[in-house]
């Protein structure tokens, strides 16, 4: 026991010096120094996938009520809360018009039935993303697995960088409890809930593809949404890219988006 | 300069500021709070360990859900595996509340003696079944 | 040296505790962002940095403007500058404590705000800014007291303090470039999204904070012993005219590559700006009001009879502070954010509380701003007395 405080204060000196930023690493590792090790894995059911992609079939989608049960699914199972007051609003995916999602390939005359369809936009997770190169804390960083730009909420500061950064407006703040606007119960009480004053987005549904399970999105949509490994030529996404023409928002920016869209 | 005066009566109020706790309970006679007991579920009793021996998770659980916290978030991995081999999810609503799912009694009477906010349940949901109290 | 603040007249003392009081209301209502969170301002996810960003960006330029002071009078042994090097250095304090409290009002969870040092990030300008930010504070405490001090004590500054002020001045054009380098490194806000962006913060910093001491060299001759000099206000009257000139010209460099273009992302924003979009054009009369301050400014300080009247100097360097604050406090950072990327337009306005929380933080500028002159002022006037 004493040696576990004495080197718990080493740890506090090291982290009060700012010079490591990660004590805790080591801290159960002495417990198991003599014996078998503890270890952590991935889990069994794991999907992986070198770049995890998303191809939306928009054609698929005519009215409002049918991009609902996405939508829902999405921000049901992650207790988005929802705010009457506009300002406060937080948001995960969401339905927008062809102009707002492509302001840049927005012609003038374009096929009807393509413009007056509504297009699902959610996090894009960029394979440049300019979200993380803002962070100052690494709250927002992509994941080298598999490609996901996740939030760390623990980490976040809520400085909002990462909002002025993103082209696409994926993200949204906490700018009061967000228990506020959840219904006691509604809320998923398998997934967390979050703090006010940290910033949120879409993650691909981490927590589901470790269990071997598709993004809520993806399940809901009926086949409509395709997801996979942007980087196996065999995946799914890969054969739908090859046979379909896709477009992404803003690509001229270079942030290489990963959700590609069927026009 | 006669500063001096000045300089021990700014020493004395703040020896006596410092000291008034310690003197208020020799006045007072006051006793140090009883050590917290804390109350372990049938669900807990029956799994006679914890994900670590009990002497561990009682000093440093803290270090143990920071580590599970970083390995979940940050690198993907969602699994620990203890020394004897047995592994659980790295959750503390669904792997810890699940044994412990009374933290009135557990978390929070040594939190409270120990006078720590942890806020952990501003997020995590402290009993992820739902069962009533 | 602090004692020489403790020693004041009545009003000295009515207006420090007036700002306390000031300080106090801010305080207050800053418990209650803590509390409710930042819902209690206007800023939504659209317009996600408002007031407190804005006047942090325009601070930084205040404190900027200081070196241009210390630069003629280290560099070029521009000799006239001696006396008042130390109303720069200071007013660049204050200014600095602002800036650093805007930041820690506008975070999400200032209890976390260390993060930035726990876990250094170099690839973000922030982490940047904020070493910046305070080393420059740092600088400007060493060398304004130091060489106060040393003044007070009638002896020549020590040797070591020489480099550090060279050092300042690269510092004090770096905070204000990387404070700029927070906005034009991002892509998709095109309003932003400029080279010139930085040299024009520059341009207006170099207006603004000389322009601000112009006018505090005026108060204080006026209420003091000390009097800071009459071609030293020229010189910084001068300072001022060129650097709004430069600054309008950058201004409208920037008009020209939108407006020659055509590039719509680059024109929406400055549209919204000065004619309004879709309908919405909250910003018009100000952004109008910034532009004819500005210009007015031009024409009394270029005029070198309306420059060298002290009157006239000094309400074109009122006129030109508010302008600048105009532009930058509430153009700079709304317009960069109107419309929104995907082309919607929300507008934001400052609510009462984010007013009053600012106004407590300027408050807390002035109190530091009022001790630090109050000392200089005392030293200048023993030893020149
Ligand atoms: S869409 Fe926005 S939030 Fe998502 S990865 Fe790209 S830049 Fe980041
Ligand atoms: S708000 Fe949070 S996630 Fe976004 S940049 Fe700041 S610290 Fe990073």
């Amino acid at each position: 026991m004493k040696s576990s405080r004495r080197r718990f204060m080493k740890l506090a000196g090291i982290a009060a010096l700012g010079l490591g930023a990660q004590p805790a690493i080591k801290a159960i590792a002495p417990a198991a120094g003599n014996g078998p090790q503890t270890q952590f894995s991935q889990g069994p059911n794991v999907l992986t996938a070198r770049q995890w992609a998303m191809v939306i079939d928009t054609r698929r989608f005519k009215t409002t009520e049918d991009l609902e049960p996405m939508i829902e699914a999405c921000h049901k199972l992650h207790n988005v809360p929802h705010f009457e007051e506009k300002n406060h609003e937080i948001k995960w995916i969401w339905e927008t018009h062809f102009h707002n999602a492509f302001p840049d390939s927005a012609n003038r005359f374009i096929s009807e039935e393509a413009e007056h369809r509504p297009y699902l936009v959610l996090c894009n997770h960029c394979q440049n993303p300019p979200c993380v190169r803002a962070c100052p804390t690494k709250a927002t960083f992509k994941r080298d697995s598999d490609g996901v730009v996740m939030m760390d909420m623990h980490r976040c500061i809520g400085c909002r960088f990462c909002m002025a950064a993103c082209p696409y407006g994926s993200r949204s703040f906490n700018f009061v409890e967000p228990l506020k606007g959840l219904v006691e119960k509604e809320i998923n009480l398998k997934y967390p809930r979050r703090m006010k004053g940290v910033v949120e987005k879409c993650t691909f549904c981490v927590e589901r593809l470790a269990e071997g399970q598709m993004p809520a999105c993806v399940e809901a949509s009926g086949g409509a949404i395709v997801f996979g490994d942007l980087e196996d030529p065999e995946s799914e996404v890969r054969q739908v890219l090859r046979e379909n023409f896709t477009i992404r928002r803003k690509q001229s920016l270079g942030t290489e988006p990963c959700v590609y869209y069927i026009v | 300069m006669n500063d001096k005066k000045w300089i021990v009566l700014g020493l004395l109020i703040f020896m006596a500021l410092f000291l008034s706790p310690f003197l208020y309970n020799v006045v007072t006679g006051a006793k140090a709070a009883p050590m917290p007991e804390v109350v372990l579920t049938e669900k807990a009793k029956a799994a006679k360990q914890c994900v670590m021996p009990t002497e561990f998770m009682r000093t440093e659980h803290m270090q143990l859900l920071d580590e599970w916290r970083l390995k979940v978030v940050r690198s993907g991995l969602r699994d620990f595996t203890n020394t004897e081999g047995k592994t659980f999810n790295m959750s503390l609503s669904n792997t810890c509340m699940d044994c412990h799912s009374n933290k009135a009694d557990f978390c929070d009477r040594c939190h409270n003696y120990a006078s720590v906010k942890p806020y952990c349940w501003d997020c995590h949901i402290d009993n992820p079944q739902g069962e009533t109290k | 040296m602090l004692e020489l603040a403790l020693k004041g007249s009545k009003s000295y003392w009515t207006w420090v505790v007036a700002l306390l009081g000031v300080i106090g209301v801010g305080f207050l209502l800053y418990l209650g962002q803590l509390q409710i969170g930042l819902g209690i301002t206007g800023m939504s996810r659209d317009v996600s940095w408002g007031f407190y960003i804005a006047n942090f960006t325009y601070l930084v330029g205040v404190a900027a403007g200081g070196v241009m002071v210390v630069l003629p009078y280290y560099l070029h042994d521009y000799k006239a500058y001696g006396k008042v090097t130390i109303l720069g250095e200071f007013l660049a304090i204050a200014a600095l404590i602002m800036c650093l409290l805007f930041i820690i009002v506008d975070l999400g969870q200032p209890m976390r705000g260390l993060n930035v040092l726990l876990y250094p990030t170099t690839n973000s300008v922030l982490f940047y800014d904020a070493l910046v930010l305070n080393g420059y504070l740092l600088i400007n405490l060493v060398v304004g007291w130091n060489v106060l001090e040393a003044e007070r004590n009638g002896v020549h500054y020590q040797k070591w303090l020489k480099p550090i002020i060279y050092l300042s001045i690269p510092f004090a054009v770096s905070i204000h470039t990387v404070t700029a380098f927070l906005y034009s490194g991002l892509p998709g806000r095109g309003f932003w999204l400029t080279a010139i962006l930085a040299p024009r913060f520059l341009s207006s910093a170099f207006a603004a904070g000389p322009a601000l001491l112009v006018l505090l060299c005026l108060f204080i001759r006026k209420t003091t012993k000390f009097d800071p000099g009459k071609e030293q206000i020229q010189s910084l009257g001068l300072t001022v005219a060129y650097a709004i000139c430069i600054n309008v010209f950058f201004f409208l460099c920037e008009i020209f590559v939108a407006f020659y273009s055509q590039i719509p992302e680059h024109m929406d924003h400055i549209k919204y700006l000065f004619v309004g979009l879709h309908g919405h054009n909250a910003l018009v009369p100000f952004m109008w009001t910034s532009m004819g301050l500005m210009v007015i400014g031009i024409i009394l300080t270029v005029n070198p009879i309306t420059r060298k009247n002290e009157t006239t100097l000094a309400v074109a360097c009122a006129l030109i502070i508010a302008g600048t604050w105009i532009d930058k406090g509430l153009g700079m950072i709304s317009g960069g954010f109107v419309p929104n990327p995907l082309h919607e337009v929300n507008e934001y306005a400052p609510t009462l509380p984010e007013i009053g929380i600012t106004v407590g933080v300027y408050a807390i500028g002035a109190l530091v701003l009022t001790i630090l002159y109050k000392m200089a002022v005392s030293v200048k006037e023993e030893v020149h007395g």
